[in-house]
């Protein structure tokens, strides 16, 4: 998808913003003659346009994007069936609740290890932003 | 009839030619943004559009990527399977006819049925080495990839729509509805890998909770792809079932559950549905709570049936649901509710305790995607 801005809208953004300029000197040079009534009002217009320019030139930049595909970490935890011992590991492909697997427990050194549970862990700022009213 | 000396007393340094000028360039800004101020915003809105609808395109090329490089990997092809692939994105099926809404459920089902024959039918054409778990699980990934192809297409249709009429309402529409509709593109991009290596997603919750009361007891396999199994649980007989895992699977437990009704001529006491429910903002996740009726999403067709034939015997159906995010429903199951199944747990044995008597017999339907859940 090309980015072409169009070039009216480039054309409004090139104009208020040397008005504004223009402006804001007007109202400095006003300022310096003691001219105070014309030089608060050329300020404020100018300072109001370059707001607006500033905005609308904001609008045509094309923040970076966050894909948001990044992969969470998930946890498995092996857990013996004898001896209750856990083991907390990375996930591997092939790893599913309740899968009896041929690992040996360190503990009482039986094949008695099975797949207790697999999930992830949320950070807790990203948590707080969940019950933000509660 | 102001002449032009009181105009001139009117602007301030009318002494200054420049400032003249200023003044009448100013009021010209001001009437070309009075006139062509929604223009304006009409093309700022656009630049917003056009930038999700590029995000949204990279999550799709990214999903496809990923399931071609699963099929590749794991179903191991004589051939390119990007053809196949391309050609699995743009599927569609048509809904049935509503206007006589007469058995419409039967006829649904019947289309549903037939798309999952054929869906599965490609995958193992894609992916003639997999076994029937990542046959499942390869079809849930194509499945999350083509819901992101459709929701990019859907979106372009409208961008381009409103950029063709200049119609700022169909902007201002796609810009209003954007940020749901990009909360849901990321979510099913965080399912597809989550698919991919078989994880288990937080919509399982259900099938977690039926997966450990069932877990040391023997199973038999009912209506497709649902397994059941008798369990003891406070003097009572519970009937408890759930999609067979771990493959990607949610079966058809609607059918399952009408069957054990039938086959005990409705002499069930109580059916509890649990399944995952979408929770509201400010509510925690893993938060339970308990209700009445067919807690079983999709189609519609399963908790038609279910309805139907306890109506048949007047059984009454509780639900207890596990609340849980859009995006949470689709990812890697979260700690929050894999903690809240024991709770789950606790709520169905003081339900049986409360509802029924020593010697009944009741049902328990874990609903939900099972993939990454054994039994």
């Amino acid at each position: 998808m090309a980015r072409r801005i169009s070039p009216f809208f480039l054309a409004i953004i090139m104009i208020t913003l040397v008005l504004s300029l223009a402006s804001i000197y007007e109202g400095i040079d006003a300022y310096s003659k003691n001219d105070s009534t014309s030089g608060s009002l050329f300020l404020t217009m100018g300072v109001t346009t370059l707001i607006i320019s500033a905005y609308l030139w904001l609008q045509t930049r094309r923040r970076m994007l966050k894909l948001g595909m990044e992969m969470q970490p998930l946890n498995t935890t092996l857990e013996c069936q004898k001896c209750g011992f856990k083991n907390v590991r990375d996930f591997q492909r092939g790893d599913y609740v309740f899968k009896r697997t041929e690992d040996q427990c360190p503990k009482c050194n039986e094949k008695t290890m099975a797949i207790g549970s697999i999930f992830r862990e949320v950070k807790e700022k990203e948590r707080a932003k969940e019950t933000g009213y509660s | 009839m102001l002449t032009t000396q009181q105009i001139a007393q009117l602007l301030p340094g009318q002494d200054n030619v420049f400032s003249w000028v200023l003044q009448i360039v100013f009021l010209g800004i001001f009437v070309v943004f009075m006139f062509y101020g929604q223009r304006i915003q009409m093309y700022i809105m656009i630049r917003e559009v056009e930038g999700s609808l590029f995000k949204l395109k990279m999550l799709r090329d990214e999903g496809r990527k990923m399931a071609v490089s699963a099929i590749n990997e794991i179903g191991k092809p004589q051939f390119d399977p990007t053809a196949l692939v391309d050609r699995f994105l743009e599927y569609f099926a048509i809904t049935p006819v509503d206007l006589d809404p007469s058995g419409i459920i039967w006829r649904l089902e019947h289309l549903l049925d037939v798309r999952d024959i054929r869906f599965k039918d490609d995958v193992k054409l894609m992916a003639p080495q997999a076994d029937e778990t990542q046959i499942n699980n390869l079809e849930n990934t194509l499945e999350a990839a083509l819901a992101l192809n459709i929701i990019y297409k859907i979106i372009r249709h409208f961008y381009l729509l409103g950029k063709k009429t200049l119609s700022l309402y169909i902007i201002m529409q796609v810009q209003m509805v954007l940020p749901l509709i990009m909360k849901e593109a990321e979510a099913f991009s965080s399912a597809l890998k989550a698919f991919q290596l078989g994880q288990p997603i937080g919509d399982g919750a259900g099938a977690l909770v039926a997966a450990k009361l069932m877990r040391d007891y023997e199973k038999t396999k009912v209506e497709k792809d649902v397994v059941v199994a008798k369990v003891p649980i406070e003097g009572r007989t519970a009937y408890v079932l759930k999609a067979e895992g771990p493959g990607g699977n949610v079966g058809k437990p609607g059918e399952a559950i009408k069957q054990i009704l039938e086959q005990n001529e409705g002499k069930i006491s109580l059916a509890i549905v649990i399944d995952a429910a979408g929770k509201l903002e400010g509510e925690k996740t893993g938060e339970v709570a308990e209700g009445i009726g067919v807690a079983i999403g999709g189609p519609e067709v399963d908790k038609y049936k279910v309805e139907e034939t306890a109506l048949k015997y007047k059984v009454p159906i509780n639900a207890i649901v596990i609340k849980e995010d859009v995006g949470d429903a689709v990812s890697p199951m979260r700690k929050e509710i894999f903690d809240a199944v024991d709770g789950v747990i606790d709520r169905i044995k003081r339900l049986i305790k409360e509802r029924t008597k020593e010697g009944d017999s009741i049902i328990i339907a874990g609903i939900g995607n099972t993939i990454g859940i054994g039994q």
